[in-house]
């Protein structure tokens, strides 16, 4: 066990559970129990907002799964990563103002509230939400994943004790949780990567003696890593590009995401999110991606991907830096897991139960639903992660996928174009999530692009298509 | 929403989509228009691979930029609170 990077962990997530109970106190106060719990009163700053969308975008998919993909498949991977810099500016210009101003006065806390007000429809609600329990599930278990592969290169212990521990340490921050606390801590761990990457960027470049060695050394094991087609030459520029979607603009229609562009307080927060978004977002994604690759050269022979990172950083760094750095990663998943874990169990409770099952369902008796089924989730994904697949990027990108395929027309033409109608969404969102896991089980590249693409885009006419063709009962039902 | 208002956001929308595409274009053409050779022909930026600078740091660089000019000088505040212009 390697005390001397343990202890600098533990005192910055002690700092952290801190920072998440003073916030969690705030409630106690609270006059609007479930605004405040579940969007921190709309009350987020510039700072805070764009530091919680990096942190909960980023989370195990960039820290952990990307920089050890890095490893494996060279620049060409690091090329990739940077199309996310468009979810920097892009989620906010489109989501914008129309959605919080609309979400405002539809007094919506949660995505789903957000369609059930818009549409009107009993199907699209309890579609939504089984999808969003469906594919932000196997989110969650990659998250772990993650998590319990960082705290086992830490600590030397074996993966399931270090799952144990990490399952441990995310139910007791879920009963503190709420929205605030969770954004809160997202700017803290978001200014430890953005420092934590550079630092060890620096370090690495340092170990492997310089930028130009360490490309040269790259160039002579294999000339394909400094190439934009990765380690085999199989990154074609259109699977590459279809990335965009998946990774870039697609991500306004992630549920964990849109709800954060109803928390900010006014427009002056909003303006100032989409500038330091963006820049943190690209540093931090090119930094992280970036020290995965360099690695190769200093440690060659990493089976695991998700090793790397802590790898590499328990080797170019004094073991107490070492540990100061991995603490972002550690406290980005952990706060990542709250979260999603948050919104699965508020979309069971709040957006199935409370609607169609018992609509008079006291606070006494949500509360102690609400625990339940997020303990029984946690128990559920602990099962899961025991035996998990090497790459949880993969995995987690499926989640991605699926719920980009099912909203993201909903979404921004049931904010933009006042014709799209319920029957519109449920086609669109059905033929989406349809074709997604069609293509995903049985074309996994459609013409060399990401599987999530064609579901994405046909989802788009069947929403137009079916909107037009249904304008009529629509307007019978209005009368 | 006022009217007003609806045509700053949908405005805002359609810069957003602008500055994808032109971010879009950019990685894009330097990634494979310097990419596409044999990488004993590479040139290099600070000991990095000349598509790849261009392309991803540099690019970051341009798009940081942008953002910000666009949003200091394009992008207006409005109200949220539909009920409070009311009163």
């Amino acid at each position: 066990m390697n005390w001397e990077s343990l202890v600098p962990l533990i005192v910055i997530l002690i700092v952290i559970f801190g920072v998440g109970v003073w916030a969690g106190g705030y409630l106690k106060a609270s006059t609007n129990f479930a605004q405040d719990y579940f969007l921190g009163g709309r009350s987020l700053g510039g700072f805070v907002l764009a530091m919680t969308m990096t942190a909960t975008y980023g989370s195990a998919s960039s820290f952990i799964g990307g920089p050890g993909t890095a490893y494996n498949e060279g620049l060409g991977w690091v090329l990739l990563a940077m199309s996310q810099v468009a979810t920097g500016y892009f989620v906010l210009m489109i989501l914008g103002k129309k959605f919080a101003v609309i979400t405002r006065k539809y007094k919506a806390l949660t995505m789903v509230d957000f369609l059930k007000e818009r549409y009107q429809s009993k199907w699209v609600v309890i579609f939504s939400a089984v999808s969003i329990i469906v594919f932000l599930f196997s989110a969650m278990a990659a998250q772990w994943i993650g998590g319990a592969r960082l705290i086992e290169s830490l600590m030397g212990i074996n993966y399931t004790s270090a799952l144990f521990i990490f399952a441990v340490a995310v139910l007791i921050y879920v009963t503190v949780g709420g929205f605030r606390a969770v954004a809160l801590t997202d700017a803290i761990q978001g200014s430890i990567m953005f420092g934590g990457t550079l630092i060890l960027l620096i370090a690495v470049i340092i170990a492997g003696g310089g930028v130009p060695a360490i490309i040269a050394d790259l160039s002579a094991e294999n000339p394909n890593l400094i190439t934009p087609y990765g380690s085999e030459g199989q990154l074609t520029p259109a699977y590459v590009s279809s990335f965009w979607i998946l990774v870039g603009v697609g991500v306004v229609a992630l549920p964990q995401i849109a709800v954060r562009a109803m928390s900010y307080k006014n427009s002056q927060s909003m303006h100032r999110a989409i500038i330091i978004g963006t820049i943190v977002v690209g540093f931090i994604m090119l930094n992280m991606h970036l020290i995965g690759v360099f690695a190769r050269p200093i440690l060659p022979g990493i089976e695991v991907g998700d090793k790397v990172m802590p790898l590499i950083a328990l080797e170019v760094m004094p073991n107490w830096l070492a540990g100061m750095v991995l603490a972002a990663p550690m406290a980005a998943i952990m706060s990542t897991v709250d979260s999603l874990l948050l919104l699965v169990s508020s979309t069971i409770v709040k957006d199935v139960y409370l609607n169609y099952v018992k609509p008079d369902a006291s606070q006494q008796i949500i509360k102690r639903i609400s625990i339940g089924i997020t303990a029984l989730l946690g128990v559920i994904i602990f099962l899961m992660a025991l035996n998990p697949p090497d790459l949880i990027i993969w995995l987690n990108l499926f989640a991605f996928g699926g719920l980009e395929a099912a909203f993201i027309w909903p979404i921004v033409l049931g904010l933009y174009w006042e014709k799209g109608n319920k029957y519109g969404a449920l086609a669109s969102m059905i033929a989406g999530v349809g074709l997604y896991i069609l293509s995903d089980t049985f074309f996994p590249q459609p013409f060399g692009i990401h599987s999530v693409v064609m579901p994405v885009v046909i989802s788009f006419f069947v929403y137009v298509v079916v909107s037009l063709l249904t304008q009529k009962q629509v307007a019978k039902l209005n009368v | 929403m006022k009217k007003q208002d609806v045509k700053i956001a949908n405005r805002e929308a359609w810069i957003g989509l602008g500055l994808v595409v032109f971010n879009f274009v950019w990685w894009f053409a330097f990634a494979y228009g310097l990419g596409n050779k044999q990488p004993d022909d590479y040139t290099y930026i600070l000991g990095l691979p000349a598509w790849f600078f261009y392309s991803c740091v540099l690019g970051f660089i341009v798009m940081a930029i942008l953002v910000t000019i666009v949003v200091k000088k394009f992008f207006v505040a409005i109200s949220f609170d539909e009920e409070k212009d009311a009163e």
